[in-house]
């Protein structure tokens, strides 16, 4: 579904993502992990094209979409979330949810129901609970037209009763066939719910396989924990 | 009688401020857009429009042009502008202002420059009429301006105010919707400038002054971003307010900076007590 090609990036002297290179199959849930500074997040943005590659590409089912801009990159069929919650504050939960695409109330009842997210249609994007505010961009997200899933960190800075409400719809949206993407830290909900890892250091693809392989991978613990 | 001429005098300009305001909060509290060169699409409408209809041109047809104008030159505008945010914005836009109002003193040959354009004609004769027109106009200009608010387009601008990189990953081509956004604002800003020129009868480069400037946004603040209500009360909060100062006989002199005084302590005491202004739902940071 898509195809990631010796993708990179440096800042200054520094390369955040360098070479780069991994496809993401359909239909699959695929983690990426790595410790801090590895990339991960700089290469969800250099996929969304919200900042530029110094070199490589990307292809989103075999078309290459490096250089489009980000809002046609949403078009083709990518909807992602960020890894800090980006509501818009000022509009209500209904409206945060009409702005990926006009939609019905029930369409709107639906997905939050997905999400299990329960509070009125008409609160503010700003009165919500940070947990809540993850769930309505994971709704929004869904609600967005799309075949790629990315989720940048969706458990971050939430309680565990919300993880495990996630787990719960990532694995939903898995069976009803979406191809979804997510970058985490939290070891045992990634080992729990993907169908491959993918493992960052560096800005490099260290390596990637199933969950098992990649937990019983010395390269990856020395990653982490250093040699 | 002269008291009631007066208080018509004061609904005119109240009811063509008001326009200026909403059309001022379209870009501001609707779409994020911190635009200093609002004064400017007034100043495009008024000379466009009056330079017409000293030409013998009707004002049926002045005024809207004066409009559209205005419109083209906001969208040409956020061209290079609507990229730089917050205060980079404001900079670019206040020297666009800066711009026009040394274009209007110096093109003399077309503008009169210093000298002004006297003998702009009326819509209608009496004030009392004139008035009746601007409440049509300011009425009819309000339901657009909410209609555009409140559209799909204008509900994708609010979501753009509030995280533009978020609009962007939901397919939203931020670009054009602010700057259309900021041409439906110039519209409205230049029709309002072409009724105020067809009142005043006479323009001249002042009416591009940051001293319009401060007015529109005090207006603007005082009523609070984003909010229909809140435009026309601000408007005539802003107007009322300073007018009992005609009435105690202070000389010329004084009554100006009296008046920025007051628009100063006004502002002041909204930004401590009401930070979203009288009806705003957007807070200014």
């Amino acid at each position: 579904m898509i195809r990631v090609k010796n993708l990179a990036k440096h800042f200054g002297g520094v390369y955040a993502v360098k070479d780069c290179s991994f496809d993401i199959k359909p239909g699959k849930i695929t983690s990426v992990i790595g410790p801090n500074g590895a990339g991960k997040t700089t290469m969800f943005n250099l996929v969304c094209n919200i900042i530029s590659a110094d070199d490589g590409s990307v292809y989103f089912k075999k078309e290459n979409i490096t250089r489009l801009p980000t809002h046609k990159i949403a078009r083709v069929g990518i909807s992602r979330t960020f890894q800090q919650a980006r509501l818009f504050k000022n509009l209500t939960v209904k409206e945060n949810l009409t702005i990926s695409r006009p939609c019905s109330e029930k369409e709107i009842r639906d997905v939050l129901e997905k999400v299990a997210f329960k509070l009125p249609i008409d609160t503010k994007g700003s009165a919500l609970s940070y947990g809540q505010m993850r769930l309505l961009e994971i709704a929004r997200a869904l609600l967005h037209p799309h075949e790629l899933l990315m989720l940048d960190e969706p458990t971050a800075g939430v309680n565990p009763s919300v993880r495990q409400e996630l787990k719960k719809i990532l694995k939903q949206l898995n069976k009803e066939g979406k191809t979804i993407m997510f970058i985490e830290h939290d070891m045992d909900f990634v080992m729990s719910i993907s169908d491959e890892v993918i493992v960052m250091a560096e800005g490099r693809v260290l390596m990637r396989g199933t969950p098992k392989q990649v937990q019983k991978d010395k390269r990856v613990l020395e990653a982490y924990l250093g040699k | 009688m002269a008291f009631i001429n007066y208080v018509i005098h004061l609904a005119i300009l109240i009811g063509i401020y008001s326009i200026v305001t909403f059309s001022l909060n379209l870009a501001v509290g609707f779409t994020g857009l911190l635009n200093l060169g609002h004064v400017g699409f007034f100043g495009i409408g008024a000379y466009v429009s009056a330079l017409l209809a000293v030409q013998g041109v009707s004002l049926w047809i002045s005024i809207p042009l004066g409009a559209l104008a205005a419109m083209v030159m906001g969208i040409i505008l956020a061209m290079p502008t609507t990229r730089l945010k917050g205060d980079y914005l404001a900079l670019a836009t206040l020297g666009f202002t800066f711009i026009l109002g040394s274009v209007a003193r110096n093109w003399t040959d077309v503008t009169r420059g210093a000298l002004g354009i006297p003998g702009i004609p009326k819509i209608v004769k009496g004030n009392t009429e004139f008035l009746f027109v601007v409440v049509v106009l300011a009425v009819v200009s309000y339901l657009a301006m909410w209609y555009i608010s409140r559209s799909r387009f204008g509900l994708t601008c609010e979501a753009i105010r509030d995280d533009e990189l978020a609009a962007k990953m939901l397919g939203k081509n931020t670009f054009a919707h602010k700057a259309l956004m900021l041409g439906f604002s110039a519209l409205f800003a230049g029709f309002a400038g072409g009724l105020f020129a067809h009142y005043i009868t006479f323009i001249d480069p002042s009416i591009f002054g940051i001293n319009d400037l401060i007015l529109m946004f005090s207006m603007l603040i005082v009523g609070g971003l984003a909010s229909v209500k809140g435009s026309a009360i601000g408007t005539i909060v802003l107007f009322l307010i300073p007018e009992p100062l005609r009435f105690i006989g202070f000389p010329s002199s004084v009554l100006g900076p009296m008046r920025e005084m007051i628009f100063a302590l006004i502002l002041l005491l909204i930004l401590i007590y009401r930070p979203k202004g009288l009806f705003g739902k957007v807070d200014f940071s």
